[in-house]
């Protein structure tokens, strides 16, 4: 049982556009499994449907061809199942709700009771270090904060897998440091397998068992690279020799098949000094 | 939009929740809010008193142009009792207002509700009923009379619910469709029902679009009650007194009668306003905070 991929994709193709309009294929002939407990990045410049295999993985799309299974099941009987948890760029936190009550909610539609209901969500927001500002509103936290939020929402129910799309793609580079020790803390404590989207190697090498690179137009995987790098992993992790050797391999990778060019300025290509400059202007 | 954390202890507990905030920071809040509307006043006030001296400088017909000090004496002589008793009269009118309020707002929601439900019906309807914004409805006033009877409270009722329904509709259907599309995702992903997206997301989500249109539909209730009363009706409410005044030269009780008009609808806003506040503590201190 164990043995078996939490996720499996076989020769996933998704193309965008109808019969009479010209078509975009997103994504082309993927293959993938994803391992129980395993942390998984999918990295590429913009437009290489990272965000759609994604979003095909939780069945918020479907795919034009190839097959998906999750936990045993076709994609859409594991969301119905809900066997997720998702995380996207943005928060989105309900505004009328208190933190806990956000945290809650999909307990509630699960149809949990109320003293579980509470109970986890004390729990998990404990777990992303919230545990004082359960009875405040999401405007009065920050954005890194908004988005731990999101994080204990998104574990509420002890989903089999957690997809997380560019999560911190919004914040200030110290932020986003701090938040990716949070969260291989969380997957370390709690076993769940993660499916992260990123467009910073830096960020994919530090979180991640494997790396997915992959190319634009139309969507491959050109390379799955493993991170040997030894856990738990800390600040000082991403001082050692081996993670800028990792670094450098996902750059290369990423530079030996981005195609033309023309997207490459949208990655973190640099290194992690320059990634924090630009970090700071946003 | 983005803040660090630091800037947490910076932010004020939760305002509308009264208890949390120290009693310093009461009254520093206080303080604050006479300072903001403090220029008001006194430009409010100075202009009256120009306006009196004014009159009795340049030798003003009072029947054009009554002092301040005699209007204010007009609403006092005429205020229980006679022929323009101005207290049961704004309570006539205030309850048309309300009626109508109450009409054309639950008639305003249900559509929407429908319109938001079925693309089809949103398809067929809002067009008219942005059309129908651009009418100038009051003009049916006098069918309106026609229809539901010219001494009947209704006839009023009901051309201040029409002047009501339009904006309530729009407004809360916009408030029920324009949902952040992350939200909507999030809700697939817990393989939420239609019904439960509605009453967990759409229905809040539409909270602060419908009492932008309450605020909005408060004011026009009161301006089709009046408008309505105007062309005929029973005699003791404030459109009749208005017209009857005027057509009587009593201009100041003519005065007397749009001033406590003003004073109705200003009062009945700010009821909705302080309504808005306990239904959605969330919404209204957040806009405190940008203010």
């Amino acid at each position: 049982m164990n043995d078996q991929p939490v996720v499996r994709l076989t020769g996933v193709d998704k193309v965008f556009g109808r019969a009479d309009a010209p078509k975009t294929t997103a994504l082309e002939g993927i293959d993938l499994d994803i391992r129980r407990g395993e942390f998984v990045s999918l990295i590429g410049p913009s437009g290489c449907g990272k965000s759609t295999l994604l979003r095909i993985i939780g069945d918020l799309t479907s795919p034009t061809r190839g097959d998906v299974v999750v936990n045993g099941k076709p994609a859409e009987r594991a969301r119905r199942d809900r066997d997720y948890g998702m995380v996207f760029q943005a928060p989105v936190l309900f505004d009328w709700r208190t933190v806990e009550d956000n945290v809650k909610l999909p307990l509630e539609i699960q149809g949990a009771g109320g003293a579980r209901r509470e109970q986890r969500a004390k729990e998990m927001l404990e777990l992303v270090e919230l545990g004082d500002f359960l009875k405040h509103y999401p405007y009065q936290l920050s954005g890194g904060m908004q988005q731990r939020v999101a994080i204990a929402r998104a574990l509420a129910f002890e989903p089999a897998i957690l997809l997380m799309d560019e999560p911190f793609g919004a914040l200030d580079e110290m932020t986003r440091e701090r938040m990716n020790s949070e969260v291989l803390r969380i997957w370390e404590r709690t076993g769940t397998t993660v499916v992260f989207v990123t467009h910073s190697i830096p960020e994919a090498v530090f979180l991640s068992s494997r790396v997915v690179v992959m190319s634009a137009r139309p969507g491959r995987i050109t390379k799955v690279i493993d991170v040997d790098l030894p856990r738990p992993r800390s600040d000082d992790t991403r001082e050692t020799r081996r993670y800028f050797e990792l670094v450098t391999e996902v750059r290369e990778a990423l530079r030996r098949h981005g195609g033309t060019g023309d997207d490459d300025d949208e990655l973190s290509l640099a290194s992690p000094d320059r990634t924090m400059a630009e970090g700071a202007v946003g | 939009m983005t803040t660090t954390a630091g800037d947490l202890a910076g932010r004020r507990g939760l305002p509308a929740s009264g208890g949390r905030a120290g009693s310093s920071s009461r009254g520093g809040r206080w303080l604050r809010t006479l300072r903001y509307y403090l220029p008001s006043v006194v430009v409010f006030a100075a202009g009256i008193v120009a306006w009196e001296l004014l009159v009795g400088l340049i030798n003003l017909q009072t029947f054009i142009f009554p002092k301040p000090s005699a209007i204010v004496a007009a609403l006092q002589a005429n205020w229980g009792g006679g022929r323009f008793a101005l207290l049961p009269s704004a309570q006539a009118t205030l309850v048309e207002a309300l009626g109508g309020l109450a009409i054309g707002t639950v008639a305003g929601v249900a559509v929407a509700f429908a319109t938001a439900r079925w693309v089809s019906a949103r398809a067929a309807l809002l067009p008219l009923a942005v059309a129908a914004n651009a009418i100038p409805i009051i003009a049916f006033a006098p069918l309106m009379n026609n229809w539901f009877g010219v001494l009947s409270p209704l006839s009023k009722m009901m051309m201040a619910a029409t002047l009501v329904f339009f904006p309530v509709m729009a407004n809360v259907t916009r408030g029920l469709v324009q949902v952040e599309p992350g939200a909507l995702e999030l809700m697939r992903s817990y393989a939420a029902s239609e019904w439960t997206i509605l009453r967990k997301v759409r229905v809040p989500n539409a909270l602060p679009f419908f009492f932008t249109a309450l605020k909005l539909g408060a004011t026009l209730s009161l301006i089709g009650a009046i408008v309505g009363e105007y062309f005929g009706g029973a005699s003791l409410v404030l459109g009749r007194i208005i017209v009857q005044s005027a057509s009587a030269l009593r201009f100041d009780v003519t005065w007397a009668a749009i001033l406590l008009g003003a004073g109705t609808g200003i009062a009945f806003y700010l009821l909705i306003v302080a309504l808005e506040r306990v239904v959605m503590p969330w919404h209204a201190s957040l806009r405190g905070g940008e203010s």
